[in-house]
């Protein structure tokens, strides 16, 4: 096994969710797009774990884990607000802040 | 053995880049969902074959246990169209596809360039669960106890901005 396959598995998975970041308009469907970036974090974090043979990796992307949830539940909460206030989660519509 | 690992690697590789193209390219939020635990799975699977036992277990547990249900109550909550729904996209989608190129060319040049062919190490360190928790309970602790303090205001934010009054 290399050490690329990993990375470079990872790297897709990122570009990927960035593409899905840029393109996605719904709200939901860019933080799944989000998660895969944070996935993508993760397998490089374990493969950097294997590769040195140190506990750290795995530590961190445990961390990672657990912020990815908190951010995924006030996200969503997020979402479910805009729908709420706006009847729409089209985050195109969302343009107070423009100048 | 090692054959064995890079078959299986291949075949879930291919399977995840697969998942992930259609979560970014379907046109149904739900279909998006399932998509994406297909993702989700085959990172557990990989860190399996990474030999992180424990990782994957909290990843099934937390994603796919609890981020999915999430994701789907949020689908249903905001009343996204159950089925097919034109309106996923920017009008401007199409600048997505020239940036993520860029940036994935720009990845693997790096990577290939320090990593090369630069093999795992065939024995591998066996990290048991147990090394994870005097990792976590020793040096890790201060981090943990922020984290744990992170979650409850995002427990406590979820709530403030979700309930109705």
């Amino acid at each position: 096994m290399f050490v690329n396959q990993f990375l470079i598995l990872a790297a897709i998975l990122f570009c990927i969710g960035v593409y899905g970041v840029i393109a996605r308009k719904n709200g939901v469907m860019v933080l799944m797009a989000i998660e895969l970036i944070l996935n993508a974090v993760n397998l490089n974090l374990i493969a950097f774990s294997m590769r040195n043979g140190s506990v750290d990796g795995q530590t961190f992307a445990l961390f990672v884990i657990a912020v990815a949830a908190a951010e995924v539940g006030v996200g969503l909460s997020l979402v479910l607000l805009i729908y709420r206030n706006r009847r729409t989660i089209s985050l195109d519509d969302l343009s107070e802040m423009k100048g | 053995m090692l054959i064995a690992q890079n078959i299986s690697f291949a075949i879930i590789a291919a399977v995840m880049i697969v998942g992930a193209i259609r979560v970014v390219t379907t046109s149904n939020v739900v279909h998006g969902a399932l998509w994406l635990v297909v993702v989700l799975a085959g990172a557990a699977a990989q860190y399996v074959l990474l030999a992180a036992e424990f990782v994957a277990v909290t990843q099934v547990l937390v994603y796919i246990g609890a981020v999915m249900v999430l994701f789907l109550f949020g689908t249903m909550l905001t009343r996204s169209r159950i089925g097919r729904d034109s309106g996923l996209n920017n009008t401007y989608w199409k600048l997505g596809i020239p940036v993520a190129l860029a940036l994935f060319a720009a990845m693997a040049i790096a990577l290939v360039d320090s990593f090369g062919s630069e093999k795992m190490p065939a024995d591998g360190a066996i990290v048991n669960t147990q090394q994870i928790s005097d990792q976590i309970f020793g040096p890790y602790l201060l981090p943990f106890w922020a984290l744990s303090f992170v979650l409850l205001a995002a427990v406590i934010g979820a709530i403030v901005l979700a309930r109705k009054d």
